[in-house]
């Protein structure tokens, strides 16, 4: 009797597991996959706030590639802004994360000051930043001013703009930098008094040691600024509102525009997908080249005998 | 020539001495031990010679050169450390050779060095593998051939067995005893392991709280321990130890009272000892005899048989316990009552303050601790 209620209790699967997993698999159909899928569905409608909907397969997308130059122009702000921003922030969290792994007083202050930005609402971050940059009555151009020179005007000059919108984006690089300080604290000490006692200078030590350590961080680091650099919305959004000449018209900014100011759903989500695709190939193209300089510690290759 | 010479070496951390005063002298191509349990600050006086640590206080000597502020590199050491440190992401020819072509040696002279160094080591068919592809026992021999790729003046070991299952420790021991036949280069090992420090060692030195209790060779340590430190720390299992009053002394022996029983031990000439307080008398597990009739007596608590020999712990009718070794055929059971025999020349005796009085050895004995270049070996 026990027996065969055992064996029939294993053919019929239990429903506590997916009670279990089930916040998670309602949040990711809901929330998740759920409004991609439809999102999907948008984008091959003219879909309009209010009124009616109409297949019109793919020429959301026909329209975008040949017929929306603000398309190619949003891309290129996005595509410029990355190219600077990424390698920007990621060198530049390197080196804090390098300075701040020196054991010196007050270390803990640093690294709380780096990374309080990051905790900071993103709207409030913007109004500092408007108040920095302004004209006239800028902490920047006063600062400038008791060089002796005149600063430009950060916001309303198209060639500073998108400068002034890296900087301010790089203000929030303490989240990169406590991701490669705790690569940096990981790595064996030893090797670099290894180092030391056959003679590798400093800088071969870095370049030789640290960096192929740390490599998994960079490549992590490398992928989610790539992601955040074309989603970048608020900044651009609250500090320029796309301006001066659309010089800071990111992609982002430019399907929110048709979201909520055109009100065309169908086309704002064909972008989305446009933006998720380039971001998907960009990130698997790194991951696959990535192979060439990533070193992972526990990964074997090949036949190791013991 | 490239003798190390360490005189009034301090090192404290903050306010923590580490090493309160350490003097050594090493003669090139010996090979030594430093000994000692963890604390005693025998891997910190490695990284001091390394040049890893800055010294608080003193100086360091390698040949002719002072090297006490020098960087490590210029130091002509090389180091092997517990966790190997081999960089994980280069195969091991370029682990090797790293060092090397930061220095701008030449790609031939280095190829033969790896080569040379791999063939000795008998990694030759490991050279293009990572670190994480080699076992425990070969990543230790890359990490000896890196060091011995630089061919320094002074090979610098910190541990460098600790990491290895027992069965491999003894092959690597008896290879590296073999790297340093081969090589003739001072090599300065830190262990805690008083097998690996008696085998390896020309000499050792023991460390204690800072402090070097002993140095010398092997057996002399064994045979003729400066301190109650060395006593205890050197021999397995450890020497019995047992309270006794000064009952008179001369000049080359001393009587003493074990709970009522006399014992007059022999000495090499010795100091007179404060008859007023107790000294330690210290006899070896292997040398107190099981006989009709001894100046202890007790019951076994507890017998070990090891095939070879039993190791017999025996609570003493006077209070304490001392452990016996005898052979292993021996038919002494738990709760035997027994009597034990101290075999005057076979104690030590320590003064109060834990120093040894010298001991009379017999000429055996003595020419084999004082053997000038012979190899250590184990008694």
């Amino acid at each position: 009797m026990s027996d065969a209620r055992r064996i029939s209790s294993r053919r019929r699967p239990s429903l506590a597991p997916w009670l279990f997993i089930s916040p998670w698999i309602l949040g990711f159909f809901f929330f998740t996959l759920g409004p991609m899928v439809f999102s999907l569905i948008m984008s091959l409608h003219d879909w309009p706030v209010v009124g009616e909907r109409k297949f019109v397969g793919l020429q959301n997308y026909q329209t975008m590639l040949t017929q929306d130059p603000m398309f190619w122009k949003s891309l290129g702000v996005t595509v410029k802004f990355a190219a600077i921003f990424v390698p920007l922030n990621i060198a530049l969290s390197f080196l804090l994360a390098v300075l701040l792994n020196v054991k010196v007083r007050g270390t803990a202050l640093f690294r709380t000051a780096f990374y309080l930005p990051c905790v900071i609402s993103g709207v409030a971050l913007v109004m500092i930043w408007k108040w920095i940059y302004s004209k006239d009555y800028g902490l920047l151009n006063y600062a400038l001013s008791l060089l002796g020179t005149e600063g430009p005007n950060w916001l309303g000059d198209p060639n500073w703009s998108i400068l002034a919108i890296i900087i301010a984006s790089l203000w929030g690089l303490g989240g990169t930098m406590l991701i490669l300080l705790a690569g940096l604290q990981s790595i064996p000490k030893e090797l670099y008094e290894a180092a030391r006692v056959s003679g590798v200078p400093a800088w071969a030590q870095t370049l030789f040691i640290t960096i192929p350590m740390l490599s998994p961080m960079l490549l992590f680091t490398f992928i989610t600024s790539l992601i955040s650099a074309f989603q970048q919305l608020t900044i651009a959004l609250l500090l320029t509102e796309g301006g001066p000449l659309k010089s800071t018209y990111f992609f982002a900014m430019y399907i929110y525009d048709n979201a909520f100011k055109f009100h065309d759903m169908g086309y704002a989500a064909a972008m989305s997908w446009v933006m998720f695709l380039i971001i998907l190939t960009l990130s698997l193209a790194v991951l696959k080249y990535s192979a060439a300089w990533v070193h992972y510690e526990g990964e074997v290759k090949g036949g190791g005998n013991g | 020539m490239a003798d190390l010479r360490i005189s009034g070496l301090r090192k404290s951390f903050g306010a923590v001495g580490v090493l309160k005063g350490i003097d050594l002298e090493i003669r090139d191509g010996e090979f030594i031990s430093f000994l000692g349990p963890s604390g005693c600050g025998k891997s910190t006086l490695l990284r001091c010679i390394a040049g890893l640590e800055d010294l608080t206080d003193g100086t360091i000597t390698l040949g002719s050169r002072e090297i006490t502020g020098l960087p490590s590199a210029k130091r002509d050491i090389a180091m092997v450390f517990q966790n190997y440190a081999l960089y994980p992401h280069m195969n091991v020819r370029k682990n090797m050779a790293f060092g090397l072509s930061l220095n701008g040696m030449p790609a031939a002279e280095i190829e033969a060095r790896v080569k040379n160094a791999a063939e000795i080591l008998r990694i030759t068919d490991l050279l293009d593998r990572k670190p994480r592809q080699l076992s425990g026992g070969q990543r230790q021999r890359v990490a000896i051939g890196r060091a011995i790729v630089r061919q320094p003046q002074l090979f610098l070991l910190d541990e460098p067995l600790s990491n290895l299952d027992a069965s491999l420790r003894v092959t690597m021991r008896a290879e590296l005893s073999a790297l340093h036949d081969r090589l003739r280069v001072t090599m300065i090992y830190v262990t805690h392991d008083q097998v690996e420090a008696m085998t390896l060692s020309d000499r050792v030195v023991v460390l204690d709280k800072g402090r070097v209790a002993q140095f010398g060779r092997p057996l002399e340590l064994f045979h003729r321990p400066a301190t109650l430190f060395v006593a205890g720390f050197i021999g397995s299992p450890q020497m019995n130890f047992l309270t006794a009053k000064v009952e008179g002394q001369g000049a080359d022996s001393i009587t003493l009272s074990l709970n009522g029983v006399t014992l007059t031990i022999p000495t090499d000439g010795h100091h007179p000892v404060d008859p007023t307080r107790p000294v330690t008398l210290g006899i070896r597990p292997d040398r107190l005899e099981l006989a009709s009739e001894g100046q202890l007596s007790g019951t076994i608590r507890l017998a070990e048989r090891l095939g070879t020999e039993n190791h017999l712990h025996i609570d003493l009718a006077t209070g304490g316990s001392v452990v016996v070794i005898t052979d292993g055929t021996h038919p002494a059971r738990a709760r035997d009552k027994v009597q034990l025999r101290i075999p005057p020349s076979d104690a030590h005796v320590f003064d109060a303050e834990g120093k040894a009085l010298p001991r009379r050895l017999d000429a055996a004995t003595e020419a084999l601790i004082s053997e000038p270049d012979g190899p250590a070996e184990p008694a």
